[in-house]
C-alpha cells in the first residue's frame, strides 16, 4: 500500500472530513465534527481547567496527524490522558519512564527504519523530563540524528508531583521547593536556556512556541513534521495551579510572557537563528508577573522585590536585544493566532452559516 | 559449523543468525566484545539491523523498549553497572510484557570496583520480571540466545541470557553455530500482539490505579509460571532440530544414588563437573545445574533433590545480612518437600576469584563437617582480614 | 603464556587454541582477565585435550610456559607451578640452556622479536613463538598453525606470517619436546 492511500484510509478511519466534493454543507454537521483537524488527543481527559499543556498537546496532534507514534515521558500529560482502562489518545502511544522518552522514541524510529515505514515518531515531555532528568537521552537522540520531533510542554516546574522547581522555573518564581521567605525571593537561579543548548546540536530545526499563538505553533509543528531528522519544539504552557492564576487566564498569561520578552519565540535551523516572532508592543514584565501568584512576593513592599523585578526586566530586555524581538512588521505573528482560533481553522466563514 | 570462537564473538554471531531489527548497546567490560563484534558484522554487511550506539545503558534499554513496542525484534547486552543503570527500564520492559532478548555478561557490582565475574548484577534485577537463563558454556550461551528469541516471542516476556563475564565471554573454544537458514526456519517471524501501529492505535504503559494493579502483577506472575513449560518445550524443539539441548529448566548428572548434591548456575558447573570426574575418591555426588533462575522451577527442583541428605548450593552472589541469594531461594522452595535435604550455602568466586578444580573436594568435605556453617563465603581467606572484620 | 600488554599474548593464546582446533583437538583459551594496559604483564592460558574440556579454572600447573618478553624472567616466580618435566619457551636472544639451568627446567630460546621485525617489520613475536612451540612439541602439524593464521590474516600480512612461521620452525629442533609432552 502506498503511503498516500494508507494515509487516506487512516484519515477516513479517524474522523478527518473527506476532502473535495463530499465535504458536508455548512450547517449540516456540528462544528466539532466538521473540524478539518485530526483529533489525536480526545476531549474527556482529566486535565485541570485551563491546562496549557492539554491545549498544546491537542494543537500539536491536530497537525501531526494520524500516521505517528507518540512516546510520552512521565508527567501530567501522561497521567491525565491515560488512566487505565481509559485513554484519550487516538494514536499509538507509549509511556515508559520519566527520563527516557527521547530514547524510547529513538528505538521506535529505529524500528520504523528497519521495517521501511515512514510513520513519524513524536516524543513528548514536560520541562522536568526535558530540561532535567531526561536531558541526557534527549541529547543522545539529537546527536544520533533520529527522525523524531521532540515536543517539550514547558510549564516551568514539576507540576505532576505538586509544583517543585525545575531548571526551567523562571528566576524568582516560587514553587514548593523554592518558596519565598525572609531569606529567599523564590528560585535563586536562572531559567535554563534550553533552546540554545538544543540548537548547539546543530539539528535541522529547533523552535519555541506558545499556546497563546496556536497558528504559529501549528505552523512550527507542520514545518518540523516535514523535516527528516531530529527537530525540537518547546511550547510555553501555563499551569493555572502551579503558576497560581485564574484558569480562564491561561492564554492571556501565555501571551504576556511572549509580549514582555521573557519567553522569546525563536526558530533556529542548524544552530543558527532563522526567524523570530517580533513583539508589536513590548510590555513591561510586571504586566506578566502580576497575573500570577508565583510572583506575588515581587510586589511586596520590600527592596528585594524591587531588585528582583528589575532583574527579571533585565532578562527580558536581554532576550529582546539578543534575538531582535522589536521591529519588523507590526501586524505580524501576534495577531494571526487569534484569527485562527476564531475561524476554528476553517477558511473564513465556513462555520458561520 | 564448528569453529573455534571467542564467547563474545559467538554470541554476536548467534544474535545475527536471529536477524534482529534493532540492536542498541553501550559498551561495558566484559560485554564489550559482543557489541564490537555486532558492530563489525553490521559494518561488513553480515547483519542488517538498525544498530543504535546509545549514550548510556539507560538509553540502550530504552531504545530496545521502544523498538520492541512496535513489534520489532530487538536485542541488547550489558553487564554489572550497566545492568544497574538499566534497572528502572528493565522493570518497565517486563511490566509492559515486551518481547526482548538481552545478554548479561555477569560481573560484580562496584564498590569496590571489580571488572571480574560474579552474579551480583543479574541478581540485583531478579525481581524485575524478566526470564533469567544461565549458561554453563559458550555453546549453551549461543543456543540459549537463539532459544531466547523464540521464548520471548511465545511468552511475551523479556529474556535475559546470563553468561559469566570473562570466564565465558573471553574464552575461545569450539562452537557449533547453527546454519542461518535452519535458524530462520526454526525461529518464527517476529510478531507481537500489542504493537504500536497507527492502523490499530493503542496506549501502552498507562497509569494503573489500585483497582487494577494487583491483577496485573498476578497475571505477570502467572505468565512467568507458564513460561516454565515454554522454556522446556523450546529446548526440546531446539534439540530435535539442532541435535543438542541447552539445559531445559535444570539438569541432573552424577551418581543417582549419591546422598550429597551440589547445585550451581553458570560456568562454575564446568569446573565442578571436571572435579567430579577427576576426584572420584572424594565420593559420589549429584550435580544439579540450574538454568532457569527466573521463572524458578520449584517442582523440577523438588524432583531433582529427591533422595538427597545434603544439598550444597553454590552462589556467585551475596545478599549481605542474609547470605546467598540462590541458596536462600532453594531452601525456601524445598522447605515444602516431604523430606528436604540439609542445605548448605556457599558463595564462591565473588569478584572473579578463580574457582579451582579442587573446590569439588573441599565442598564435599565441608558437607560432611557437622560444624560447617550454613552459609559462608567459601573461598574467603580470613587471614587477609583484620580480626574484627572476620 | 606470559607477555606484556601490546605483544599479542591473548591473540597468541587464541591462535594456539585455533591451531589445536584445526588439528582436530578440543581447546580452550582465555586471558587472565586483567585491565590490560600496554606494557603491563599479561598472562593467557590454553588447554588442549582429546575430549571436551569442562574445567574453567586458571592454569596453575602448566606443562609448557611461553614467555614473550625476557624482562619477565626477572620475576623468579614465573616458573612456579610448572610441572616437573615441563618446559619453557622464551623469546630472547639469550641462551635458552642458561635460562633453563637458572630456573631448573628445560628451556628453548628463539629470537622471535628479531624474526618478526625481519618479516613483519613489527616486533610482534607471537606467530614465531607458536611456530617454534608446535615444532618442538610435534603434537599438531605446522599446517594446523598455518591454517589458524590464515583464519586471522590475509594478503601480504598472511604471506609475511607464513614465511615467519617457516623460519621460526626451522630455528628449533623438531620433536625435541615430544616425549615429555606426550603424557601431558
Amino acid at each position: 500500500m502506498t503511503d498516500a492511500t494508507r494515509l487516506a484510509e487512516l484519515r477516513q478511519k479517524f474522523g478527518r472530513v473527506p476532502e473535495g466534493p463530499s465535504d458536508p454543507k455548512p450547517g449540516t454537521v456540528s462544528p466539532r465534527e466538521a473540524q478539518p483537524r485530526f483529533r489525536g488527543l480526545e476531549s474527556g481527559h482529566r486535565a485541570c481547567q485551563g491546562c496549557g499543556e492539554a491545549l498544546a498537546a491537542r494543537l500539536v496532534m491536530e497537525c501531526a496527524g494520524p500516521d505517528v507514534i507518540v512516546a510520552n515521558a512521565t508527567g501530567c500529560l501522561e497521567v491525565f490522558t491515560t488512566a487505565w482502562p481509559q485513554s484519550a489518545w487516538r494514536v499509538p502511544w507509549v509511556h515508559s519512564l520519566f527520563e527516557n522518552a527521547a530514547a524510547v522514541a529513538s528505538g521506535i524510529e529505529a524500528a520504523m527504519k528497519a521495517r521501511g515505514k515512514n510513520t513519524k515518531v513524536l516524543a513528548f515531555g514536560g520541562d522536568g523530563a526535558t530540561y532535567d532528568i531526561g536531558f541526557q537521552s534527549l541529547s543522545g537522540m539529537l546527536e544520533r540524528y533520529h527522525n523524531v520531533l521532540y515536543v517539550c510542554y514547558d510549564n516551568e516546574a514539576y507540576m505532576n508531583t505538586g509544583i517543585q522547581r525545575s531548571s526551567s522555573t523562571p528566576h524568582a518564581a516560587t514553587t514548593t521547593t523554592s518558596p519565598a521567605g525572609k531569606e529567599r525571593m523564590g528560585k535563586r537561579h536562572l531559567k535554563k536556556d534550553l533552546v540554545s543548548i538544543i540548537a548547539a546540536h546543530h539539528i535541522p530545526y529547533a523552535a519555541s512556541a506558545s499556546v497563546a499563538f496556536p497558528q504559529d505553533l501549528q505552523r512550527k509543528v507542520r514545518y518540523a513534521m516535514g523535516i527528516e531528522g531530529p527537530t525540537f519544539l518547546v511550547i510555553h504552557s501555563p499551569c493555572p495551579l502551579g503558576w497560581k492564576h485564574d484558569s480562564r487566564l491561561t492564554i492571556d498569561v501565555a501571551r504576556k510572557a511572549v509580549e514582555c520578552g521573557l519567553f522569546p519565540m525563536v526558530e533556529l535551523e542548524r544552530g543558527s537563528l532563522s526567524n523570530v516572532m517580533p513583539i508589536r508592543q513590548v510590555r513591561p514584565v510586571t504586566d506578566y508577573l502580576e497575573l500570577q501568584g508565583r510572583f506575588r512576593h515581587l510586589f511586596a513592599d520590600d527592596p528585594r522585590a524591587e531588585e528582583e523585578r528589575a532583574h527579571l526586566q533585565a532578562l527580558a530586555d536581554y532576550n529582546i536585544t539578543t534575538y531582535g524581538l522589536t521591529g519588523g512588521d507590526p501586524d505580524n505573528a501576534d495577531t494571526v493566532g487569534t484569527a485562527a482560533v476564531g475561524r476554528g481553522g476553517h477558511p473564513a466563514g465556513r462555520l458561520r452559516p | 559449523m564448528r569453529e573455534a570462537l571467542e564467547g563474545s564473538q559467538a554470541i554476536a554471531r548467534a544474535v545475527a543468525l536471529c536477524e534482529p531489527d534493532v540492536v542498541a548497546a553501550y559498551p561495558i567490560t566484559p560485554q564489550t566484545h559482543i557489541v564490537e563484534n555486532l558492530s563489525e558484522l553490521v559494518a561488513q554487511g553480515d547483519l542488517h539491523t538498525e544498530f543504535v550506539s546509545v549514550e548510556s545503558e539507560f538509553s540502550a534499554a530504552s531504545v530496545v523498549l521502544g523498538a520492541a513496542a512496535t513489534g520489532a525484534r530487538a536485542y541488547t547486552a550489558t553487564a554489572s553497572q550497566g545492568t544497574l543503570l538499566m534497572a528502572e527500564v528493565l522493570f518497565n520492559i517486563a511490566g509492559m510484557r515486551l518481547p526482548l532478548v538481552m545478554t548479561v555478561a555477569n560481573r560484580a557490582v562496584s564498590a569496590p570496583l571489580s571488572i571480574w565475574n560474579d552474579h551480583a548484577d543479574s541478581m540485583a534485577v531478579r525481581d524485575s520480571g524478566w526470564i533469567q537463563l544461565h549458561a554453563t558454556s559458550n555453546q549453551e550461551a549461543v543456543d540459549t540466545t537463539i532459544q531466547a528469541f523464540r521464548i520471548t516471542q511465545e511468552t511475551e516476556l523479556p529474556v535475559m541470557v546470563c553468561m559469566d563475564g570473562f570466564i565465558l565471554t573471553h574464552t575461545m573454544e569450539p562452537i557449533d553455530l547453527p546454519d542461518r537458514m535452519a535458524v530462520r526456519d526454526w525461529l518464527p517471524p517476529m510478531a507481537f500482539s500489542r504493537s504500536l501501529d497507527p492502523e490499530r492505535p493503542l496506549s501502552l504503559g498507562m497509569l494503573v490505579s489500585p483497582d487494577y494493579f494487583p491483577e496485573i502483577r498476578h497475571s505477570h506472575h502467572a505468565a512467568m509460571q507458564q513460561a516454565l513449560a515454554v522454556i522446556e518445550e523450546v529446548d526440546t524443539s531446539f534439540h530435535s532440530r539442532f541435535g543438542r539441548a541447552a539445559g531445559g529448566l535444570l539438569t541432573v548428572e552424577g551418581d543417582p544414588e549419591a546422598k550429597v548434591g551440589i547445585l550451581a548456575m553458570g560456568s562454575t558447573v564446568g569446573t565442578l563437573r571436571a572435579g567430579m570426574a577427576h576426584y572420584v575418591e572424594a565420593g559420589p555426588a549429584r550435580l544439579i545445574t540450574l538454568r532457569s533462575f527466573r521463572p524458578f522451577p520449584a517442582e523440577a527442583l523438588r524432583e531433582a533433590v529427591e533422595g538427597l541428605d545434603c544439598l550444597i548450593v553454590i552462589d556467585r552472589a551475596i545478599s549481605p545480612g542474609l547470605g546467598g541469594v540462590l541458596g536462600t531461594e532453594v531452601a525456601a522452595v524445598l522447605s515444602q518437600s516431604a523430606r528436604p535435604p540439609h542445605i548448605l550455602n556457599h558463595a564462591l568466586g565473588l569478584g572473579g576469584r578463580d574457582i579451582p578444580e579442587t573446590v569439588y573436594v573441599d565442598l564435599l568435605d565441608a558437607g560432611r563437617d557437622p560444624d560447617a556453617p550454613r552459609f559462608s563465603v567459601f573461598d574467603a581467606d580470613m587471614t587477609k582480614l583484620a580480626p574484627e572484620d572476620r | 603464556m606470559h607477555g606484556r600488554g601490546g605483544q599479542g599474548s591473548v591473540a597468541a593464546a587464541y591462535l594456539l587454541a585455533a591451531t589445536a582446533f584445526e588439528a582436530g583437538w578440543q581447546c580452550q583459551a582465555f586471558p587472565s582477565f586483567g585491565a590490560e594496559r600496554r606494557g603491563a604483564p599479561v598472562t593467557a592460558f590454553v588447554r588442549v585435550d582429546q575430549t571436551q574440556i569442562h574445567l574453567r579454572s586458571q592454569i596453575r600447573t602448566p606443562d609448557v610456559l611461553i614467555v614473550q618478553d625476557d624482562t619477565l624472567l626477572q620475576d623468579e616466580r614465573i616458573t612456579a607451578g610448572l610441572k616437573s618435566g615441563g618446559a619453557m619457551l622464551v623469546n630472547t636472544a639469550r641462551d635458552g640452556g642458561e635460562i633453563g639451568a637458572h630456573f631448573g627446567c628445560r628451556c628453548v630460546n628463539i629470537d622471535a622479536t628479531e624474526l618478526a621485525i625481519t618479516h613483519l617489520r613489527r616486533p610482534i613475536p607471537n606467530t614465531g613463538l607458536l611456530a617454534a612451540l608446535v615444532t618442538l612439541e610435534g603434537r599438531f602439524a605446522l599446517t594446523a598453525l598455518e591454517k589458524a593464521v590464515s583464519g586471522r590474516f590475509n594478503g601480504t600480512i598472511l604471506e609475511q606470517n607464513l614465511a615467519l612461521i617457516a623460519d621460526a620452525a626451522a630455528a628449533v629442533s623438531a620433536g625435541a619436546w615430544a616425549e615429555e609432552m606426550s603424557d601431558a
